[in-house]
């Protein structure tokens, strides 16, 4: 081990020959090398979002700058020049519904006892396993869920006219498929309430649930919400599960109406629009399809921000 | 002056209204929590009970044929294996060493003012849905890379839908890697550093080996993911009506998610020979068997890497 | 040059005339010490705007033991730390003032971090060895430095250096979190000496240990002094006492308007003469324990 300053030398060391040590002539090629490569990476991923946006926002510029009232209240059509979004829109609509109805309150509320009230159980246990292997399903295999369940075995109630192929079904079975999602992020931003702030309640003489309800979660807020709404988008891009429970990929007659009783006709979403129009071929549909997406991008996108900036914006507060 | 009167235990009982209160949300809260139980237990059931039918009914034969073409009692299921293993193949190719890359700079390299504007951009890459993705595959990817890359490929081909699931999973790769990095402690870093070891040395011999279940979990979640995307295989790999075997990238291909989704998407109803309906379960039991054990040992890592530190 | 066979020894502590009284620690006689290793000159270390110390002016022989000792917050840490560039790790650092290390000046830009902390090495407070296998803790540096030669040999001779070889030498393959702590911090030593640095930094380096654990601490680094200039921050005044040749104590001034408090250097001397007969009343004050 050559160093040039041998141990346990005791004699004048000159002053130029540590300089010219120190002042190291590596040029560490590796080191920069592998810096551009890691660092071309990450330009590689924000390339091709960027591109992608592009492609997509250029595809449908026309219809979007050219006709975007007809295009966004208009209804399905076998010409690309006249066909509109406003079904698809509604199914999506009607499917976010059902998530904030059903999905939030239900996993916040499991959420809730798993961080508040669960004891270290067996069944705890088999709960959280439950829980997390859930969020790895395929969103095909909750699809098939809708149907065997939402689909047939319920499908007097979500739809008798329709076999069970309504929105309603598709909401539900969205709502289950978001379930895990919306329980895991609300469990960690409860995790992430101090401790203190629940002995402080508990020292006043509070109840459990009055702790929670007055304290945890006005604290847990906003990363309760930033994780509903990633789920919500998440639930608005979907479109296996919607194949599977029955969603129209054609023509439709109906499916305009934002009114209750529609709701157990058959029914179509933005995501099976799009589905639908790509497989069409023609560069009509290709615009056609490009500005349903922008359309659907816009909504996702949208909240998938609002979610981040949100939770950046907390993050920073409590620092 | 009278005296305090005593306390007894009742005192300490608390009014029986707030009491009764307490307990019936937490009984509510309970059966929320249930509901996963619930679910899983569903899932299995609304697959276990017509995969059975296909399997007890099925003819060996029908399981290995020239493809899958379920209409006509085909149910070569290799067919969708081989599938889905070529476009998770195509998947990793792009999203582990993209995901990686990524993440190794932004938890070791990026100075904050990078980070705070380019981790969201990933965040939101990781949101778009993967219809968009399985167009932007038929659209963009098979004309500008695919065909370019190969004259003969045809329109619809699986290299795309890998290509575009690939992109799909970047996100999701890229961020469980920087969580396990950033995980490791930075006493770590520092005696590195303090036994005059360059930063690429630090980055490369400690903190990723020392993070290394935790990169190993975040592939192995990636494929389940890769294995259990539908749509864009959907979209740009085109063989929903069936499909031969075929292990050529270049061309059309099937896998078990759109085997699903295409046998459901055809008719209005799930009609065909004797068991066309069951066979969309068996399939979709075999894809839940395969995720959840993915799944399972993935986070047998996870909890590997909580351990160590 | 002084006279290497010449030995400084003052009256030892227990003598009540010249003693601080009350005072009953072992001093030992110091050793005298070779070349100037460090030079240091009106060096201040700031953290932003924020000044951590202030004008620093102190010296560090070879084959010495040099102490840094005064309460938490002085910044001895953050001193310690500019003679192997570590506070370059932290984005807002910056030092003013002059570091030369055998003449050359540590902070000058054409000088390499990385070649400057491959001849001085460091030890910190809480022990760090990699999650990796003992002998591969101690390989580390030494690979990444180019080593070529006899590995196997490198490794024992660090690890008898650091007094663990005979603890270690059949489970080198185990890993290196798998011993105590007072082991795991001579693996952190072995593991520095392998790189074999002339200096080496100890940041409190017991801290974290037993007392048995810090004594076998405390003689090693006794024995091989011999071989390396040593440094070492620390909290605990008898250890300064019973190991140092020279000690520098330091102390915070607070700063009414601001609130901050920035370190500074109030006396450098040999170890004997800051325990028995300082010439600071501040010195005297922490070092009798009325204050600290």
């Amino acid at each position: 081990m050559a160093l040039t300053t041998p141990a346990g030398y005791s004699g004048t060391i000159v002053p130029d020959q540590v300089r010219r040590q120190l002042t190291g002539k590596r040029s560490d090629i590796a080191g920069r090398a592998f810096l551009a490569l890691i660092i071309s990476a990450l330009t590689a991923s924000v390339v091709i979002l960027v591109v992608l946006v592009y492609d997509m926002v250029q595809l449908g510029e026309p219809i979007l700058t050219g006709r975007l009232g007809d295009f966004l209240t208009g209804s399905l059509r076998s010409q690309p020049e006249a066909s509109g979004v406003l079904q698809g829109l509604r199914g999506t609509f009607f499917i976010g519904v059902f998530t904030v109805v059903f999905a939030f309150p239900l996993g916040i509320g499991a959420a809730i006892y798993m961080e508040e009230y669960a004891h270290e159980t067996r069944l705890t246990r088999f709960i959280d396993l439950s829980i997390r292997n859930l969020a790895g399903v395929p969103s095909v295999v909750y699809g098939i869920l809708g149907l065997a369940i939402f689909v047939k075995a319920l499908g007097d109630i979500t739809g008798p006219e329709a076999q069970g192929r309504s929105v309603i079904s598709a909401g539900l079975t969205l709502s289950v498929l978001v379930l895990p999602i919306v329980i895991i992020t609300a469990a960690e931003a409860l995790r992430a309430v101090p401790d203190s702030l629940r002995e402080a309640g508990f020292g006043v003489g509070a109840t459990r649930w009055e702790v929670t309800r007055d304290h945890v979660l006005s604290y847990a807020a906003p990363g309760i919400l930033t994780g509903t709404v990633l789920a919500l988008a998440r639930a608005l891009g979907e479109a296996a599960p919607l194949i599977l429970v029955g969603a129209v990929t054609g023509f439709l007659s109906g499916g305009t109406s934002f009114s209750l009783e529609t709701l157990d006709d058959r029914f179509t979403a933005m995501p099976i629009v799009i589905t639908t129009w790509a497989g069409r071929p023609g560069a009509d549909w290709e615009q056609a399809t490009a500005a349903a997406i922008v359309v659907l991008l816009v909504v996702v996108l949208a909240a998938n921000t609002f979610a981040i900036l949100l939770r950046n914006h907390y993050e920073k507060k409590r620092g | 002056m009278t005296e305090p009167a005593a306390f007894t235990v009742a005192d300490f009982h608390g009014s029986p209204r707030r009491v009764r209160k307490e307990r019936a949300i937490r009984t509510v809260l309970f059966g929320a929590a249930m509901t996963s139980i619930v679910v899983s237990a569903l899932i299995v059931l609304s697959l276990v009970g017509e995969a059975w039918t296909f399997v007890s009914q099925v003819e060996l034969a029908a399981l290995w044929t020239d493809g899958w073409f379920p209409r006509r009692g085909m149910y070569d299921v290799k067919t969708l294996f081989v599938g889905s293993l070529i476009v998770t193949v195509i998947a990793m190719l792009v999203a582990v060493p993209l995901g990686l890359g990524a993440a190794i700079y932004l938890s070791e390299y990026a100075p904050s003012a990078v980070r705070k504007t380019l981790k969201p951009a990933l965040e939101i890459l990781a949101g778009i849905p993967s219809v968009v993705l399985g167009f932007f595959a038929l659209s963009f990817l098979s004309p500008e890379i695919v065909q370019r890359l190969r004259d003969d490929a045809t329109q619809f081909n699986i290299a795309a839908a890998g290509l575009g699931v690939g992109i799909l999973t970047i996100p999701l790769v890229a961020s469980i890697s920087e969580d396990a990095m950033r995980s490791v402690p930075s006493a770590l870093r520092e005696a590195s550093y303090g036994l005059g070891a360059r930063k690429i040395t630090t980055t490369v011999r400690v903190v990723i080996p020392a993070a290394v279940s935790g990169l190993v979990a975040a592939c192995i979640v990636a494929v389940s993911r890769a294995i259990g995307e539908t749509m864009v295989v959907f979209i740009a790999a085109g063989a929903t009506g069936g499909s031969l075997f075929s292990t050529d990238p270049f061309g059309p291909g099937q896998t078990m998610t759109a085997a699903i989704a295409s046998q459901a998407a055809g008719t209005d109803q799930v009609r065909g020979a004797g068991l066309t309906f069951q066979s969309l379960f068996f399939v979709a039991l075999l894809l839940f068997l395969v995720t959840l054990v993915l799944n399972v040992v993935a986070s047998r890592f996870v909890r590997r890497v909580r351990q160590a530190y | 040059m002084p006279d290497p066979t010449t030995t400084t020894t003052e009256a030892p502590v227990t003598d009540p005339t010249s003693a601080t009284p009350g005072l009953h620690l072992d001093v030992r006689g110091s050793t005298p010490g070779g070349a100037t290793v460090f030079d240091v000159r009106d060096t201040s270390v700031y953290y932003g705007d924020f000044r951590a110390v202030r004008d620093v002016n102190l010296t560090v022989k070879q084959h010495q033991i040099t102490a840094f000792i005064g309460p938490s917050g002085c910044g001895k840490s953050t001193m310690l730390r500019c003679f192997n560039r570590m506070n370059d790790l932290i984005d807002t650092a910056r030092v003013e003032g002059q570091i030369s290390y055998h003449g050359v000046d540590l902070y000058d830009p054409a000088v390499n971090p990385v070649e400057v902390r491959r001849r001085i090495g460091m030890v910190f407070q809480k022990p760090n060895p990699f999650p990796k296998s003992i002998y591969e803790n101690v390989a580390y540096g030494p690979k990444v430095a180019g080593a070529k030669g006899d590995m196997d040999e490198i490794v024992e001779r660090a690890l008898r250096g650091a007094a663990l070889w005979d603890e270690v030498k059949d489970r080198l393959k185990e890993s290196g979190m798998s011993l105590s702590g007072g082991q795991q911090q001579r693996l952190c030593i072995a593991r520095a000496i392998a790189t074999d640095p002339e200096v080496l930094l100890m940041d409190e380096p017991c801290s974290a240990l037993d007392p048995i654990a810090t004594g076998r601490i405390e003689d090693l680094m006794l024995e091989i002094k011999q071989q390396f200039t040593i440094i070492i921050v620390t909290h605990n005044m008898q250890q300064a006492a019973r190991v140092s040749d020279r000690t520098a104590f330091f102390t915070t001034e607070v700063n009414e308007e601001s609130d901050h408090r920035t370190g500074m250097l109030v006396e450098f001397a040999e170890t004997d003469k800051i325990f028995s007969n300082p010439d600071d009343e501040r010195t005297e004050n922490y070092v009798t324990g009325r204050f600290g």
